[in-house]
């Protein structure tokens, strides 16, 4: 009862907090997807490079994000932005890559050879093949890595509180720093539910954005 | 015309180079379907790919219509060949309306004219437009969706078309009406078509020439008849099958064979006169009888006959069964043995009797180019031994 009547005193901070935290989330994953898809369909032409970035990628994902704050701080630091906004959007740019670029990847590279020969023998060029075949088979999977990246950094954004960035993250911190449980829990429980809701609301439109006839296909199959 | 100038292939893998083409020449007409037909690995594949370049040829040329097509941009020559492949590979995510437009809108054709393009090829291909245009490739069976691919190749009428086992994928009785369809579309069309197979009965319906490969080799190259009567060594005669004199009976029509001597009585004729004209004529079981119009009413059999007095039109026995001139062979033989018949009355198109059929004639064509055959390699040629 406690935590409830905490929430709703706090209710416009907490909504402060949570379009604070789906902007930076937003963004960082926005950017990342514009970065990501390129780079996954560009490493499609080389299987050596694909396996360089993705490795890169996988790398990065490992590095603890309190970790990433902390590199980064004395590198922003030259521009005046070592905490705060930029970090955070670059931690969870970084962060989206793996799994943007990786479904990317899978999704061209498992586009049925027959397709991709049918593409050919009737006279698309590359470019051709990728706009109207290769892309519109592949959105349904590209657009699960961006899910993917979403959900994971929204978890991960929460800890961008630490560097001053903002969020829900803000109230976890307080709370441990005040020992206060129901700031704590409040903010917790505020992510989840924003990283679900946010989950369901990408499932909506990735179904929205799979072509039709690939639709009638799973619901046949 | 499609011509083959030393076409080869060789891959590079890593046991060494393999020879899939082995320097391929060979002339398709204009018009005409060529079968490129072999085991598999045998190199067909690998040279059909490589006229529109899905394979690149390591050596040799390919002249369309005498044209050498090694200078011509690969997009562009794609757009001028027709390609069906066996797993049809429509785009699941287009309309069937973009499926067969795709090439049309490649070409950069306007909207009217390949949407009405469209509703064309729904037609030749029987598939009713409005029932279909708007639908998507996932909710059409297996036949209708390899006749959307053929439509889709046919779509910017190439004057060529490459066919890649393009009815392996389908079961028996599709497949058979869509090779009917595909048929009497290219009797209208004529296009030179180049179309992979394994199915040697599928070469011998289908094709006005086959090739036959080995090894990357080409080893006989000819009509499915001589194909059939004169196999140029035991490779071919193995992979043709050791019943191959039966299938030429696909290839060979009832005028080809059909005798118009043939007796007849009318049913007001004496069985007498029946028994009379069976003796003349040297008929071992029995004589027609026809009506007015000369149709096949019934037979009167010569046991029949030599037993009893009276009319034709009382003593009759129904006619099993008549042929046409447009049926082959292999349907006579059929009825002739479901009938156990030794000869069978053939009809025209009025159903008026013009002659009969009979085994000793069938077995006699047939036999004669084998026989031929075997007359020539009494002297012994190195070249027919392998």
């Amino acid at each position: 009862m406690e935590l409830i009547q905490y929430a709703l005193d706090n209710i416009d901070l907490l909504a402060t907090r949570t379009l604070e935290h789906i902007a930076l989330v937003g963004v960082a994953v926005g950017i990342a997807t514009l970065t990501g898809v390129p780079i996954g369909i560009a490493i499609t032409k080389n299987e050596r490079l694909a396996q360089a970035v993705l490795y890169a990628a996988s790398i990065i994902v490992t590095i603890p994000s309190i970790a990433l704050f902390g590199i980064m701080i004395p590198v922003l630091s030259l521009i005046g932005q070592g905490i705060g906004y930029l970090p955070a959007v670059i931690a969870v740019l970084l962060y989206s890559q793996l799994p943007i670029i990786r479904n990317t990847y899978t999704a061209i590279n498992n586009v049925d050879p027959a397709l991709r020969e049918a593409a050919r023998g009737i006279g698309m060029s590359p470019n051709q093949r990728l706009r109207m075949v290769e892309i519109p088979l592949a959105v349904p999977v590209i657009m699960a890595g961006v899910r993917t990246a979403v959900v994971l950094n929204i978890g991960v954004m929460a800890i961008a509180a630490y560097i001053g960035a903002g969020g829900l993250g803000t109230f976890i911190s307080r709370g441990i720093s005040q020992s206060d449980p129901r700031q704590l829990i409040v903010g917790a429980v505020a992510v989840s539910l924003l990283a679900i809701i946010v989950d369901y609301t990408l499932l909506y439109a990735q179904k929205r954005l799979t072509p039709r006839g690939m639709k009638l296909d799973a619901s046949t199959a | 015309m499609i011509q083959l100038d030393n076409l080869t292939k060789v891959f590079d893998t890593p046991k060494g180079a393999v020879v899939a083409a082995d320097h391929i020449s060979m002339t398709v007409p204009s018009g005409e379907i060529c079968i490129l037909l072999g085991p598999s690995g045998c190199g067909k594949t690998t040279t059909l790919k490589m006229i529109n370049r899905i394979v690149k040829p390591t050596s040799g040329k390919v002249f369309i219509n005498g044209e050498d097509t090694t200078a011509l941009d690969t997009q562009d020559l794609r757009r001028n060949i027709g390609y069906v492949i066996q797993q049809i590979g429509l785009f699941p995510n287009m309309t069937i309306e973009e499926n067969i437009t795709v090439v049309p809108k490649l070409l950069g054709w306007d909207k009217a004219r390949y949407r009405e393009r469209a509703r064309e090829l729904m037609a030749m291909i029987s598939m009713e437009p409005d029932a279909f245009l708007k639908r998507f490739p996932s909710e059409l069976s297996g036949g209708q969706q390899q006749r959307i691919g053929v439509a889709r190749a046919l779509a910017a009428d190439p004057p060529v078309m490459l066919m890649d086992e393009p009815f392996g994928a389908i079961d028996p009785i599709n497949r058979a009406v869509i090779q009917d369809e595909f048929l009497k579309m290219q009797q209208e069309l004529k296009k030179t078509i180049m179309f992979v197979s394994h199915d040697i009965d599928e070469a011998i319906k289908m094709g006005d020439r086959v090739a036959i490969f080995r090894e990357g080799k080409l080893v006989q190259h000819s009509s499915p008849d001589d194909l059939l009567a004169a196999p140029k060594n035991a490779f071919v005669e193995s992979f043709l099958g050791e019943d191959r004199a039966l299938k030429r009976l696909n290839l060979v029509k009832v005028e080809e064979v059909v005798s118009d001597e043939i007796a007849t009585v009318s049913p007001g004729d004496t069985l007498e006169t029946a028994l009379a004209r069976i003796d003349d004529y040297g008929y071992q079981n029995a004589i027609l009888m026809v009506n007015d119009q000369r149709q096949p009413v019934g037979l009167i059999t010569r046991a029949k006959a030599r037993t009893t007095k009276g009319y034709c039109r009382d003593h009759f026995e129904n006619v099993p069964a008549t042929v046409t001139l447009e049926d082959d062979l292999r349907k006579v033989a059929s009825l002739m043995f479901s009938q156990d018949a030794t000869w069978l009355p053939c009809v025209d198109d009025e159903g008026r009797v013009c002659g009969q059929i009979t085994q000793r004639a069938m077995t006699h064509h047939l036999g004669s180019r084998f026989r031929a055959r075997e007359a020539a390699t009494r002297n012994p040629d190195s070249a027919v031994k392998e």
